[in-house]
């Protein structure tokens, strides 16, 4: 008892550590950026959102044939189609979000001081729709990844501007993203660093792995490897199974810290979603 | 009937014999190195054992990734095998940033499933 006490009491004051001993986001943004243009010198910063298509020809060219027909386009219109449909209580999804809910995904996600948690879109949705009344959706693939697909279509061409509040719970939330993101994690003992950092550009078997900058802005994504639509945290969740880790739930505090510590490392590129990728 | 319950004796008395042989044979496979070089490409190749084609190019493999360093004259960067199989084992003990899985330390491979590998990534 007394030596879990001295844990708990050691865990304590680590957590315990103030704000100013922290790299400040900005400095990490700063240099997580610059590795990456420094990396690859040709490849214009907005182009990164367009993933491993911004540094190889071959592929790009193979993916701007499949953007000529994009496999998103439908779950674009039944997502739009479901924004429109008034719930049962007659309210829709307008009703719950800054200026009606249009163009406005650029919003998130961001730390909700009052709830002391990172927000998502696809979690203000679900919570739009059971404050009105509706059964929550499914957070990986489906009828939500439609409703995050229109409203990402809504916003494209915006540049991404994600907020990290001086406030030590956001700076806390921060942290932990970027903890999860550099953490060797499963069997292969694999950080998302070491693919996606480390060896943007280099081939995993036959696969070219994309860098990291960029990788936020374009979800849902539908992927040829799932044949549909799918949300970041579904991403997350197929990342970690591969390196033989069990993944974290959709919309768990992990998945939120991780989203908002990538999404934030995406600033000043555009917001492009929903995507295509192979 | 009899003739028949006859020979599926004679039947199983050749299989134990068969299997009996089977069993001595490992001993003699270990000695002849070819067959162990063999299961160690096979095991080396596997998606989901050693998957070494997912980041070293080397002789006999095909759309090798370029995360590590090719794998060409090993004896020679490794004069003791040794240090190859502990590099295997944990590459992590040299360099504590590297991307390659611990194959022994985290299981990925058996002990000896990783005596044959080096076996095979030796002959590289």
């Amino acid at each position: 008892m007394k030596k879990l006490l001295l844990i708990t009491a050691v865990i304590g004051a680590l957590g315990a550590v103030p704000l100013i001993s922290q790299a400040s986001p900005e400095d990490d943004l700063k240099a997580f950026q610059g590795y990456f243009t420094e990396r690859f010198p040709n490849v214009p910063l907005e182009e990164f959102a367009n993933g491993v298509y911004a540094i190889d020809k071959a592929s790009r060219e193979q993916w701007e044939a499949i953007e000529e027909f994009p496999p998103y386009e439908i779950a674009i219109e039944e997502g739009e189609e479901m924004f429109n449909t008034p719930f049962k209580n007659g309210k829709t999804y307008a009703s719950c979000f800054r200026n009606g809910g249009i163009g406005i995904k650029s919003d998130y996600p961001y730390y909700d001081i009052e709830k002391g948690r990172v927000e998502t879109l696809a979690s203000a949705i679900n919570e739009c729709r059971t404050k009105n009344g509706e059964a929550p959706l499914k957070y990986m693939k489906g009828e939500l990844a439609s409703l995050v697909a229109y409203m990402a279509y809504t916003t494209r061409g915006q540049i991404v501007d994600i907020k990290i509040p001086f406030d030590q719970r956001a700076r806390d939330a921060y942290e932990d993203g970027k903890r999860f993101f550099y953490a060797r994690r499963g069997q292969l003992n694999m950080s998302c660093a070491h693919c996606h950092v480390d060896n943007a550009g280099n081939k995993i078997r036959a696969d070219l792995l994309s860098p990291a900058l960029g990788h936020l802005t374009h979800f849902p994504v539908y992927r040829s490897k799932w044949g549909s639509l799918g949300t970041a945290h579904r991403r997350f969740s197929g990342c970690n199974k591969q390196v033989r880790a069990l993944p974290f739930k959709a919309q768990s505090p992990e998945y939120r810290n991780l989203e908002y510590f990538m999404t934030y490392m995406s600033n000043g590129l555009p917001w492009n979603g929903p995507g295509a990728r192979k | 009937m009899r003739k028949s319950a006859s020979s599926t004796l004679a039947a199983a008395g050749t299989l134990a014999l068969m299997l009996g042989s089977l069993a001595i044979a490992p001993q003699a496979a270990l000695a002849t190195e070819a067959s162990v070089v063999e299961e160690g490409k096979a095991i080396a190749f596997d998606r989901k054992k050693g998957n070494c084609l997912a980041c070293h190019k080397m002789k006999d493999g095909t759309l090798e990734g370029n995360i590590g360093p090719a794998l060409v004259n090993m004896a020679d960067r490794y004069p003791d095998k040794k240090r190859l199989r502990e590099q295997i084992w944990d590459a992590t003990r040299i360099n504590p940033y590297t991307i390659m899985p611990p194959y022994g330390k985290h299981k990925i491979l058996t002990e000896e499933e990783l005596d044959k590998v080096v076996e095979f990534i030796y002959t590289r």
